[in-house]
């Protein structure tokens, strides 16, 4: 899922500091599952900012909803009757929601509420972590499971470097240093010789550094069936 | 035992402490409340095995948040105690709200304060 965190409640506040009728909006899919963007989370920033606000002297009227997903026009266009009767919108789903947000609606304006940060998932209760980098082209069979892309600080792809040291990356004793895991577990399996072999270079163009992308499945494409 | 607590505090029960949410502290707060205090079960015997440690964990967040937003922590508490502590309940009670008479009303200003 795609993991974010929700701004400073002094960062929010000054987004809307001039506005008194605001609606805050989140998102049923991947910002609920992380605990950042669901009606519970979208009701605590309400109630936040209502203490805020009162405690200044300056309501403000503050409506909340949840879409089902932010990044699925048919759900973003759920609130077209009544986007319009608010000064600004804030959205606690990913970076997605308000830009279909501001795509759909042009004359109101959306503010991001949370900093998405990365695609991971839950390692305990409370703790996300990164495991995917979303480059375009997958190859974490060749690495026992383990993707040293996302979670290579250096995304090295034949072995660590000279900064891994007992297990962990130079960059923090809490990072694990997954090329040190990924030996450990071929060795386990006496299967280290799959990462003598010299590999290909990789081909970032599917990866950001070939631009924005764009996926189009034919078969699911309006008109052509 | 007849024992007398002040009568600014008002008393809702819940089944558990683990069912008071981080909302219901907030949305007290927000609505004039000049300070909140949830009363769990001693930690190690909640009935529900972890109620009231889940309860102290969600005042802590609101502390923070309240810290964040520049009121005073300290109006919202966490005590353990037990059922049978009758009178460390009055205690806690006027403790409470002599801390909360220390800081003063509320600097949340309601029109329609209750």
């Amino acid at each position: 899922m795609i993991v974010a965190d929700r701004k400073s409640l002094q960062e929010i506040l000054a987004m809307v500091e001039d506005n008194k009728k605001i609606l805050i909006s989140g998102c049923k899919g991947c910002v609920t599952v992380c605990n950042v963007g669901g009606l519970k989370e979208v009701e605590i920033l309400a109630s936040s900012m209502e203490i805020a606000r009162k405690k200044q002297g300056n309501d403000i009227e503050i409506d909340i909803n949840v879409l089902e997903r932010q990044c699925d026009t048919e759900y973003v266009a759920g609130i077209s009757e009544t986007v319009g009767d608010y000064e600004a919108v804030i959205s606690l789903a990913c970076g997605v929601g308000p830009q279909f947000l501001s795509e759909m609606y042009k004359d109101q304006t959306f503010y991001p509420g949370v900093n998405t940060t990365f695609f991971g998932g839950a390692t305990e209760h409370g703790i996300w972590e990164e495991r995917c980098a979303g480059c375009g082209t997958c190859i974490i069979h060749n690495f026992g499971g383990h993707c040293p892309v996302a979670r290579c600080a250096k995304s090295l792809l034949h072995g660590p470097c000279g900064g891994s040291s007992n297990g962990k990356c130079e960059i923090s004793k809490d990072t694990e240093c997954i090329w040190d895991t990924i030996v450990r577990k071929k060795m386990e399996e006496d299967r280290l010789d799959d990462l003598l072999g010299i590999r290909g270079l990789k081909d970032w163009q599917t990866a950001r550094d070939g631009g924005p992308r764009r996926s189009i499945r034919e078969e699911l494409v309006k008109g052509n069936i | 035992m007849r024992l007398s607590y002040p009568a600014d505090v008002k008393i809702i029960q819940v089944p558990c402490t683990g069912r008071v949410d981080i909302l219901h502290l907030l949305n007290a707060i927000k609505d004039g409340a000049d300070g909140v205090y949830v009363a769990g079960c001693l930690e190690g015997e909640c009935h529900y095995l972890e109620g009231n440690l889940k309860a102290r964990k969600k005042v802590e967040y609101v502390k923070k948040t309240l810290t964040e937003l520049g009121i005073e922590p300290e109006r919202v508490e966490m005590y353990n105690l037990s059922s049978a502590q009758g009178a460390r309940f009055a205690e806690i009670a006027n403790e409470v709200v002599e801390n909360i008479r220390g800081l003063g009303p509320t600097p949340v200003k309601n029109d329609t304060a209750a």
